[in-house]
């Protein structure tokens, strides 16, 4: 698959866009999983992955075809969904939000957010709290617990998308796992 | 972490769990959970844990998301088109080669240039030690040229960014490399190091007038 990848970025690099879209066509599943799972909601997933695809695109040229693409591709994906974490102060926003619609926002979409905790646990589905209790993870641990577990990768490919060092990760995946586990217990 | 006995075994079930344990680590660890029940307790809520985590379904795409995608992608970069043009016309491209290197005297102009840090004039723009950097906040307008010196973009360019003789520093954030997420420029990039590149933007540049007029 790499060497199809491969041969689709040099049709890419000398111009041809319709290459670009078989690129998309290979990882938007695994790109939107991603976003989805880091930022929770449909609609900022759907923005982030676009985005992500759009920025491979205008920076192509900066990939080093000897290495493996989808974890470029992964790394700024991962990175545009840390700088919308960190950008987003998510109380004060959640709360802004809520308080200024009618209801219909883009956060409204968040299973947890508007109910009371008993009705939370009734209503939310076991998919549904799990993927909370990943949310709730800081956010550098999610991001490792999302790369290891969801999307499957090695903890090689890991520390390479996340330019850091295997034992770093290594160290996150286990906090992160440690904290899942006292959330998660109980189920 | 809930439980009395010494912090190695549950070291060794996280070595377990990322596939590294090494067969002692490994012996040991079982052989410990034969007899405490904590630590056997601990171990099988991280396995569940995982077990949760990875049996959530896995999301696809939505519809229709590639097409639109495509429809978003910027047009396509000039320096495709002009490298295609090139490529299809030859003899052309080596007389604009000739009439580039007549009209700048580019290779002498080359050498004396190569010491001095120039940067194109913005108010906006800090300099520092040989680094002109786009502070956070600022956007600038029109193209930035840089020579012979570092360009740190935090803020916004809209414009295309050439560094000759130096390179864009991404900015660090919080101590890791964001390869993404250095500030923002609308148009091309590009880093010139050799004398040949040079050459080749010089082209560029007459190429991209002629194409104009
Ligand atoms: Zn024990």
């Amino acid at each position: 698959m790499e060497d199809l990848v491969k041969a689709r970025i040099k049709e890419v690099l000398k111009g041809d866009q319709n290459a670009f879209g078989e690129i998309i066509e290979l990882y938007k599943d695994k790109v939107y999983q991603i976003c989805y799972r880091m930022l929770g909601n449909s609609f900022e997933a759907e923005d982030c992955t676009q985005e992500a695809f759009i920025r491979a695109y205008v920076n192509i040229d900066r990939y080093n075809i000897d290495r493996k693409f989808s974890t470029w591709l992964f790394r700024i994906a991962t990175n545009l969904c840390i700088d919308r974490i960190r950008k987003k102060k998510p109380d004060y926003y959640l709360d802004a939000e809520i308080a200024g619609a009618d209801g219909l926002t883009l956060y409204s979409q968040i299973p947890s957010s508007g109910l009371s905790p008993d009705k939370k646990v009734e209503s939310m589905e076991l998919q549904d709290h799990i993927q909370q209790e990943i949310l709730n993870l800081p956010e550098k641990y999610r991001t490792v617990i999302i790369l290891k577990y969801i999307e499957e990768l090695s903890l090689n490919e890991i520390s390479e998308i996340l330019n850091l060092p295997l034992g770093t990760v290594k160290t996150r995946i286990h906090r992160g796992r440690e904290a899942l586990r006292k959330k998660l217990r109980h189920i | 972490m809930g439980n009395q006995c010494d912090e190695k075994y549950v070291e060794y079930m996280h070595e377990y769990l990322d596939g590294d344990i090494s067969i002692e680590h490994e012996k040991e660890l079982r052989e410990h959970l034969q007899t405490c029940s904590a630590c056997k307790k601990q171990f099988e809520e991280l396995e569940k844990t995982i077990a949760l985590v990875q049996s959530t379904s896995h999301i696809q795409a939505p519809p229709g998301f590639t097409e639109k995608v495509l429809k978003n992608l910027p047009k396509e970069k000039k320096n495709v088109s002009i490298k295609r043009w090139f490529g299809r016309h030859p003899f052309l491209t080596a007389a604009i080669i000739f009439l580039t290197l007549m009209t700048t005297s580019m290779v002498s102009s080359w050498e004396q240039k190569n010491e001095q840090f120039t940067v194109t004039k913005h108010p906006d723009i800090i300099i520092e030690n040989n680094t002109a950097i786009v502070p956070e906040g600022v956007t600038i307008t029109g193209d930035i040229v840089v020579e012979n010196g570092d360009i740190l973009i935090a803020g916004k360019v809209e414009g295309n960014v050439t560094v000759i003789n130096g390179k864009v520093i991404e900015e660090k954030n919080g101590g890791e490399s964001y390869l993404a997420s250095a500030g923002e420029v609308t148009g091309d990039i590009e880093e010139i190091d050799q004398v040949f590149e040079w050459l080749w933007f010089q082209i560029k540049s007459t190429m991209q007038k002629i194409l104009e007029h």
